[in-house]
C-alpha cells in the first residue's frame, strides 16, 4: 500500500518534470543520464527519431550517482509500471535488471546486435534473451594536463608511484608559483559505485586480482590489493584534495576542467568536455591508460607470471526496452535507432562516447575528433570487468562492502592490510549464502 | 482532568439529573467517536496497515523484486547462528554503528537545538523595533524543505568552490580548505550543524508561545525584589516553559532517531554518518532485501518506541517532583 502511494508519487513527479513543455501525451518515455553532456546527446538523438518517424518522445533525466540511478529503476520496474519505455542501463545491471526487461532479439531479429562488442553483446544476454543494447562503452583512463608535464620535462607516468612522484612535484611547485589551487590527482572517492571501478583499477593493475574472480573465489585479501590500498590512501592530503573522498565524475571533472589538477581519473566522456569551448584547460588535455603497479616485488604478480598490468574499469551503458512497457515495438526500434551506427559516430564525434561497434574505431571522423580511441583500442576491448556476472543478486553488497571499505582505508581509519582481511571475511560471508 | 470536573458536580446532584447528565454523556461520547472515526481509519490505513507488513515481511525472505513469492525465515533476518557464524541485523557492526551514530546525532542535536532555541526565543520575546519582521525571518530556515536546505548547505560547505571555506580562509582561520562532508571527522559535526540550523527556529517557536502566556506579575515581584535577571531566568522563567520544552524536545527526538534527508543529501551512504533509517533504505532498496530491511526498520520502530516511552515516562517524574516542590 504504502509503496505503491510511494511509486505513484515519485512517477507521477518525473512524468510531471518529463511532461513540461509538452503538451499532449508521448508515444514513449526514455530514460536518459545527465553526466556531462548525455543529456543533450540524447535529446539531439531522440529528437532526430521523432522527425524521422514522427513520434513524440519524453525524457526523464536521472540521478548522477549510478548506485541511486539503480534504486529508482528498482522501485519503478518492481512496481511493474509502464512509466518509462525505454531504460539506460550499467553495464552491470543486466543480470540485475533481466527479468524485467523485453528480449530485443525477438522484436528486432537475431541479428539485432550485429557489428557491437561480442564481449559486451554476451554480457547483456540473459539467460539466452538479449535484454539490451550497446549504447557506449566506457574504461577508466588517466587525463593529464600535457602543458604541465611538458613544462616540468615529464612523461607521462607508467606506474602509479610515478604518477605519485610528478602529480606531488607539479602540485607544489604550482603552489609555490601562487597557483593555490592546484591539486596533483582527483579521482572519483565517494563511497559509490565509482569507487569500486577506480579501486578495482590500482588492485588488479598491482596484481591483486578483481575481489571475485569468475569461478567465485574471493581472492582479495592478498599483498598487492594492501599495497595498492595504502599507496591511494597516501595521496590523500598529499597530491589529492581531502574532498576527494565525496567526489563523483563530475565534481572531479570540475577540478581538472577548472584547471586545478595535474591527473584525472575519469571515463572518456570528459575528453569532449576537456577541449569544449569554455574550458580552461582546452588544448592542454592529453589521454593516456591507467598506471600500473610497480615492482616492488609483488608475489601476487610473480603468481600470475609477469609484470604488472594496466588496468582500466569496464563500464558503459546499454538501452533496454521494459516488459511492461505499452509500446513495445515502437521502444525497441528507438532502441535500435539510438544504438545504430550513425547515431553512435555522432556521439563519438560530439561527446566521446565510445562506440561499441568495432567498425567505428577505424573512422577517420571518429579517430580525428577523439585520438586516444585508436592508441587507447587495446585498453577498451581488454577493459577489467566488475564481477558483477559471477556474483548477480548480491553484487550490489559486494561492491557496496568493497567501496565502504576502501573509502575507509582512503579516510585513515584502517591500514591496506587490515581492509583486504576484514573484505576478505565479509566477502567469504556473503558468498556462503549468495552464489 | 476534565472528567474530575465533570463527575464531580454530577455526583452531587440528586439522581434525575444524574440520569440525565448521563445520557448527555453518553451521547457526547459517541459524538467524540464519530468525529474521531475517520481519523482512526486514515492512521488504520497509513500506518497501522504498512507496520503491520513491516513487521510480517521482516520474518520473511521477501526481495524487492519479487515481492507475492515469500518464504517464512523465522528470526533469520535478525539473528541465526550458522555454520560457525552470527548473521542478521543484530550482528551486523555496521546496524551498531548506524544506532550509535543516530543516537550521537539525537543527543548532540536536539541539546543544542534547546539551547539556541531558547535563545532566539529570549530575544524575539524582547520588545525592540522590527521584531515581527525578524520574527518571519527566524522561521525561514524551517520553512525551506531539508532537501533543499540540505543541497545549499552541501554547495556551501564543498572543499573546492564552497563559500563557507572561501570565508573562513580569508578570515586566516584555516590554512587549508576543509572537506566538511568527506573527511570522517568533520562530517558528522556538519551534518549536526545544518540539522541545528534547520530546526532551531522549530524549538524557538514553541518557546516564544509558551514565554508569551508567562504570567507578569512574577516578574513584578522578582523586580521589585531587586533579583538578578539570570536569577530569575534560571528560578522563573525555566520551571516555567519546561512543559512546552518537553513537547519540541520529543518532536525534535522523534524526528532526530528516524532522521534521513539531511543525512543522505550530504554525505549519502558513508557508514561514518549512516543513521539507522539510512541503513534500513540501503537494504531495502539498494540490496533489495526486503526481509532483511524490514528487520532494520522493526528495530527502528522498537528503539524509537522505547525512547518515547521512556521519555514520557521520566519527564512525567521529574514535573510531578516539581507540582509537588
Amino acid at each position: 500500500m504504502l509503496k505503491k502511494t510511494l511509486i505513484a508519487a515519485i512517477s507521477m513527479a518525473t512524468s510531471t518534470l518529463a511532461a513540461t513543455g509538452q503538451a499532449q501525451a508521448a508515444d514513449l518515455t526514455i530514460s536518459c543520464g545527465a553526466v556531462g553532456a548525455e543529456l543533450t546527446l540524447c535529446q539531439e538523438g531522440v529528437a532526430a527519431w521523432e522527425e524521422q518517424t514522427g513520434h513524440s518522445v519524453d525524457i526523464v533525466s536521472t540521478p548522477n550517482s549510478s548506485t541511486e540511478r539503480l534504486s529508482l529503476y528498482q522501485q519503478i520496474l518492481s512496481a511493474n509500471s509502464s512509466d518509462i519505455d525505454v531504460f539506460q542501463i550499467d553495464v552491470i545491471w543486466p543480470g540485475l535488471l533481466g527479468n524485467h526487461l523485453l528480449d530485443l532479439g525477438e522484436v528486432l531479429g537475431e541479428d539485432a546486435a550485429e557489428g557491437h562488442f561480442p564481449a559486451i553483446v554476451e554480457n547483456n544476454t540473459v539467460d539466452g534473451r538479449l535484454v539490451a543494447l550497446p549504447w557506449f562503452t566506457d574504461a577508466g583512463v588517466l587525463y593529464y594536463r600535457t602543458d604541465l608535464l611538458e613544462q616540468y620535462g615529464f612523461e607521462p607516468p607508467e606506474t602509479w608511484e610515478e604518477l605519485t612522484e610528478i602529480a606531488r612535484k607539479i602540485q607544489n611547485a604550482e603552489r609555490e608559483a601562487g597557483n593555490g589551487r592546484m591539486h596533483g590527482f582527483v579521482f572519483q572517492g565517494r563511497a559509490y559505485e565509482g569507487l569500486t571501478c577506480n579501486a578495482l583499477e590500482w588492485v588488479a593493475s598491482h596484481g591483486g586480482g578483481t575481489l571475485v574472480e569468475s569461478d567465485g573465489e574471493v581472492s582479495i585479501d592478498n599483498d598487492g590489493a594492501a599495497a595498492a590500498l595504502d599507496l591511494a590512501a597516501s595521496w590523500i592530503g598529499d597530491i589529492a584534495p581531502n574532498g576527494v573522498l565525496n567526489y563523483t565524475e563530475e565534481e572531479a571533472r570540475g577540478v581538472f576542467q577548472g584547471g586545478n589538477a595535474v591527473f584525472m581519473r575519469n571515463w572518456p566522456y570528459a575528453w569532449a568536455l576537456a577541449q569544449s569551448e569554455g574550458s580552461e584547460v582546452r588544448g592542454k588535455v592529453g589521454v593516456v591508460k591507467l598506471p600500473h603497479g610497480g615492482e616492488g616485488g609483488d608475489n601476487q604478480a610473480a603468481a600470475s607470471g609477469g609484470d604488472n598490468q594496466s588496468a582500466a574499469t569496464l563500464g558503459g551503458w546499454n538501452l533496454a526496452v521494459s516488459r511492461y512497457s505499452e509500446n513495445r515495438e515502437l521502444a525497441a526500434e528507438l532502441v535500435a535507432f539510438l544504438t545504430g551506427e550513425a547515431e553512435q559516430k555522432r556521439r563519438a564525434i560530439e561527446g566521446a562516447y565510445n562506440p561499441t561497434l568495432e567498425a567505428l574505431y577505424q573512422d577517420d571522423e571518429v579517430l580525428e575528433a577523439v585520438p586516444f580511441f585508436g592508441d587507447l583500442y587495446e585498453t577498451f576491448v581488454n577493459a577489467v570487468a566488475r564481477p558483477s556476472a559471477v556474483t548477480g543478486d548480491a553484487y550490489g553488497r559486494v561492491s557496496n562492502a568493497f567501496f565502504s571499505t576502501t573509502h575507509d582505508v582512503l579516510s585513515g581509519s584502517k591500514s591496506g592490510e587490515q581492509a583486504v582481511t576484514d573484505l576478505e571475511r565479509e566477502l567469504s560471508r556473503l558468498k556462503r549464502r549468495n552464489w | 482532568m476534565s472528567t474530575t470536573l465533570e463527575s464531580a458536580p454530577a455526583a452531587a446532584r440528586p439522581q434525575q439529573g444524574r440520569y440525565r447528565s448521563t445520557k448527555v454523556r453518553r451521547q457526547r461520547v459517541r459524538a467524540a467517536w464519530t468525529f474521531l472515526a475517520p481519523m482512526l481509519v486514515a492512521l488504520t490505513l497509513v500506518a497501522g496497515w504498512p507496520l503491520l507488513r513491516t513487521f510480517y515481511f521482516s520474518f520473511t525472505d521477501a526481495t524487492l523484486s519479487d515481492l507475492s513469492n515469500v518464504f517464512f525465515v523465522g528470526l533469520e533476518n535478525y539473528l541465526v547462528y550458522d555454520d560457525g557464524q552470527w548473521y542478521g541485523v543484530l550482528a551486523d557492526p555496521i546496524w551498531w554503528r548506524a544506532v550509535w551514530n543516530t543516537a550521537y546525532f539525537s543527543v548532540v542535536s536536539v541539546s543544542l537545538e534547546v539551547v539556541f532555541g531558547i535563545i532566539v526565543a529570549l530575544i524575539l520575546n524582547a520588545e525592540f523595533k522590527g521584531r515581527t519582521f525578524v520574527r518571519a525571518a527566524v522561521l525561514i530556515p524551517w520553512a525551506i524543505p531539508t532537501i533543499v536546505s540540505a543541497q545549499m548547505w552541501a554547495w556551501m560547505l564543498n572543499d573546492q568552490f564552497g563559500i563557507i571555506n572561501q570565508i573562513l580562509m580569508a578570515l586566516g582561520i584555516i590554512g587549508a580548505p576543509i572537506a566538511w562532508t568527506a573527511d570522517a571527522s568533520y562530517s558528522m559535526w556538519a551534518v549536526i550543524m545544518v540539522d541545528v540550523w534547520k530546526t532551531t527556529p522549530f524549538v524557538a517557536l514553541l518557546a516564544l508561545a509558551a514565554l508569551q502566556m508567562l504570567p507578569k506579575d512574577c516578574y513584578e515581584a522578582a523586580e521589585v525584589d531587586g533579583i538578578h535577571p539570570v536569577t530569575v531566568f534560571f528560578k522563573v522563567t525555566l520551571p516555567l516553559i519546561t512543559p512546552a520544552l518537553m513537547v519540541a524536545v520529543i518532536f525534535r527526538l522523534l524526528d532526530a532517531l528516524r532522521v534521513f534527508d539531511v543525512i543522505y543529501v550530504l554525505t549519502s551512504n558513508s557508514t561514518s554518518t549512516m543513521s539507522m533509517s539510512i541503513y534500513a533504505r540501503q537494504q531495502l532498496v539498494e540490496f533489495q532485501d526486503v526481509g532483511y530491511g524490514s528487520a532494520a526498520s522493526t528495530l527502528l520502530f522498537l528503539i524509537i518506541a522505547l525512547a518515547t516511552i521512556a521519555y514520557l515516562y521520566l519527564g512525567r517524574n521529574r514535573l510531578n517532583l516539581g507540582g509537588d516542590a
